[in-house]
């Protein structure tokens, strides 16, 4: 790395006895600030930003959730009164809370393997140089990068039951027409394949960095004892890539959790709610029902639920820190 | 997979087919490398397959596009779907929406970011690791879940249908701050020290000496921070009805409905919304690799 430029004025020589740091201003204050502003140490100035953005637009929705979720507060207007723990206890009660929490919890478990182990495939096919590996890589990696929209507008038009590719194709080889989501095994397994399209990139990517960082000569080492390309392949690669794949289970995990944008853009959660996952259902609770109380007990009873999961990732995430 | 050792005779040596510039990493013999090939391959092929069927329903004329069985080609190519759709001009509204909302998502976040996380690495104060503690625990929050209380929120701070409501809960993160500051810590002291004998200001290090020094994590982050905000639906979807100040992703959500059965303007309008992010993806390949490394240190 070349020495940055530093335009430095030569002036005051005495500048280079003395304590250093207590002399100067703050840089963020002119000469004119009061004294008193000037006594605050500049780490102070330079947090600041940060810390107002984080308590106004983190901490605070965390707190003002909470409070509204004891009381029936109405989008329409007021606070409304207080209920103590009426709403958790409705909730509990609540069928559709559970069966949309167990749409969230199926589409979990349906997509987040299949995001590991085709990430893990595609990386391992693609991380040795190759003809055209440039393409393959721009292929699988691309569709990470298409809003969501998007994404679901092109598999709306493939999906479709009519005159969609998929079924042509189907069709070609003599299999029935599908309702792709229309009915609700199907409206699953299409959400789910669409996910596994359009976000399988970004593990395929953290499991090609991991690939890069694996030494060359254990595999020369191993070669040279005799090891064939599927010892090497059990015995060095894949353990070693034990750490990366826990770090993406437990990021998918929170990212399905939280899944809403696919789901909501191509079945709205139908058919009949047989794919509306939980988020959808605090949504229609809190602005369509209107119920922003109730819709805030929810989300702060699913909150809990993601932030253990996260606690789980924060430990691995520190484990990993040093190879940043 | 327990078979005797084999001697490989055609060992992995450096072949001078000039494609392999280093030693393979697996001992594969050709065939072996002809089908990793060909997987790989297909794989591709399916991926693209999806984005090669909207490009090319978007260039048929719009009688063709309900062809059954499917065809790939129609009877003539046409640009007459992008010309109904860019005429409509809500779509470059909502690009220009899309912009302005990233690129000041962007810079607000790496800038704040950096200045904190600066701060937590440099320069010392009373609570600082008080903060940073706080900061640390924020990485933790899923924040969409709290997505009915944040509109509550906005709607008390009067920031609905804004830019503003838009870009600033969007600003906040701590898994930067927490990158970052590895990042600064890692910048020689010397050279901080050496400048501020000279006089610079803390300011003037910070943007002349550690943000320059720092320059490829940064690119990768702020490329990083920006398809995210481009791409972003469920907040702006949530906290704009005005048409004039949808995102892109919105925007395209609300009019999906309105073009009916015109596949060819649909997928014409997928296209170019597409294309941006595409084309960025070319430049900046590398950054956004290490981006996303780096991203998956910190969650997303």
């Amino acid at each position: 790395m070349s020495t940055p430029a530093v335009h430095t004025p030569a002036q005051g020589t005495g500048a280079t006895s003395g304590p250093r740091a207590s002399r100067r201003p703050s840089p963020r204050l002119s000469l004119h600030s009061p004294p008193a502003l000037r006594r605050i140490p500049p780490g102070v100035w330079f947090v600041a930003p940060f810390i107002v953005l984080y308590l106004v637009f983190l901490l605070t929705p965390i707190a003002l959730g909470l409070v509204t979720s004891f009381f029936n507060t109405s989008l329409a207007g007021g606070t409304g009164d207080f209920v103590g723990l009426g709403n958790y206890r409705e909730l509990l009660a609540d069928d559709a809370v559970a069966s949309s929490a167990a749409n969230t919890l199926r589409f979990t478990l349906y997509s987040t393997p299949l995001l590991i182990v085709v990430a893990l495939v595609m990386a391992l096919l693609t991380h040795r140089n190759m003809p055209a590996r440039w393409l393959f890589r721009l292929a699988y990696f691309m569709p990470f990068l298409v809003p969501v929209t998007v994404v679901t507008m092109i598999w709306t038009w493939l999906l479709g039951t009519d005159f969609g590719l998929i079924n042509g194709m189907l069709d070609g080889i003599g299999l029935g027409p599908v309702n792709w989501l229309g009915e609700p095994a199907a409206a699953m397994t299409s959400v789910v394949m669409v996910t596994v399209w359009w976000t399988v990139g970004f593990n395929y990517l953290l499991y090609l960095a991991a690939l890069q960082g694996i030494p060359e000569e254990l595999y020369e080492a191993s070669s040279i004892d005799g090891a064939n390309a599927w010892q090497q392949l059990f015995r060095i690669t894949l353990p070693l890539l034990r750490r990366t794949t826990g770090l993406i289970l437990v990021l998918q995990l929170i990212a399905s959790l939280k899944v809403f944008d696919q789901i909501y853009l191509l079945t709205s959660g139908g058919p009949n709610f047989s794919t509306r996952p939980i988020l959808e259902y605090i949504y229609d609770v809190g602005f369509t029902g209107l119920r922003i109380g109730y819709s805030s007990a929810i989300s702060y009873a699913f909150f809990l639920v993601i932030l253990v999961i996260a606690l789980i990732q924060l430990r691995l995430f520190s484990r990993k820190e040093g190879s940043a | 997979m327990m078979s005797a050792p084999t001697v490989p005779l055609d060992t992995p040596r450096p072949t001078g087919d000039g494609r392999l510039p280093s030693p393979p990493r697996l001992f594969t013999p050709r065939l072996g490398r002809v089908c990793i090939w060909v997987a790989a391959a297909l794989i591709a092929f399916v991926w693209l397959l999806p984005m090669l069927w909207a490009l090319a329903t978007s260039v048929k004329p719009e009688a063709e596009t309900t062809a059954y069985p499917p065809e790939w080609t129609a009877s003539r190519f046409t640009g007459e779907a992008y010309r109904q759709v860019l005429s409509q001009g809500d779509l470059v509204v909502w690009f220009l929406n899309s912009t302005i909302v990233a690129v000041a998502v962007t810079v607000i976040t790496v800038i704040t970011s950096a200045w904190a996380a600066y701060a937590f690495a440099r320069l010392p104060f009373r609570g600082r690791n008080a903060l940073y503690a706080l900061t640390i625990a924020g990485i933790i929050v899923p924040a969409n879940v709290l997505v009915v209380p944040l509109f509550q929120q906005m709607r008390i701070m009067g920031m609905v249908d804004t830019y503003w409501g838009i870009i600033l809960p969007q600003v906040v993160a701590p898994a930067m701050v927490f990158i970052l500051k590895k990042f600064f810590e890692a910048v020689p002291r010397e050279l901080e020290d050496a400048a501020q004998m000279d006089g610079a200001g803390r300011g003037r290090i910070f943007w002349m000496i550690v943000m320059p020094l720092c320059r490829p994590i940064l690119a990768a982050v702020s490329i990083f921070v920006f398809i995210g905000a481009w791409n972003n639906f469920f907040w702006p979807f949530i906290v704009t009805s005005d048409p004039d100040l949808m995102t892109l992703p919105v925007g395209l959500a609300n009019v999906q409905n309105a073009f009916g059965v015109r596949y060819a303007q649909l997928m014409a309008a997928a296209v170019l919304a597409a294309l941006p992010l595409v084309l960025i993806f070319l430049f900046f390949q590398r950054q956004i690799v290490r981006g996303v490394a780096t991203a998956g240190l910190g969650g997303n």
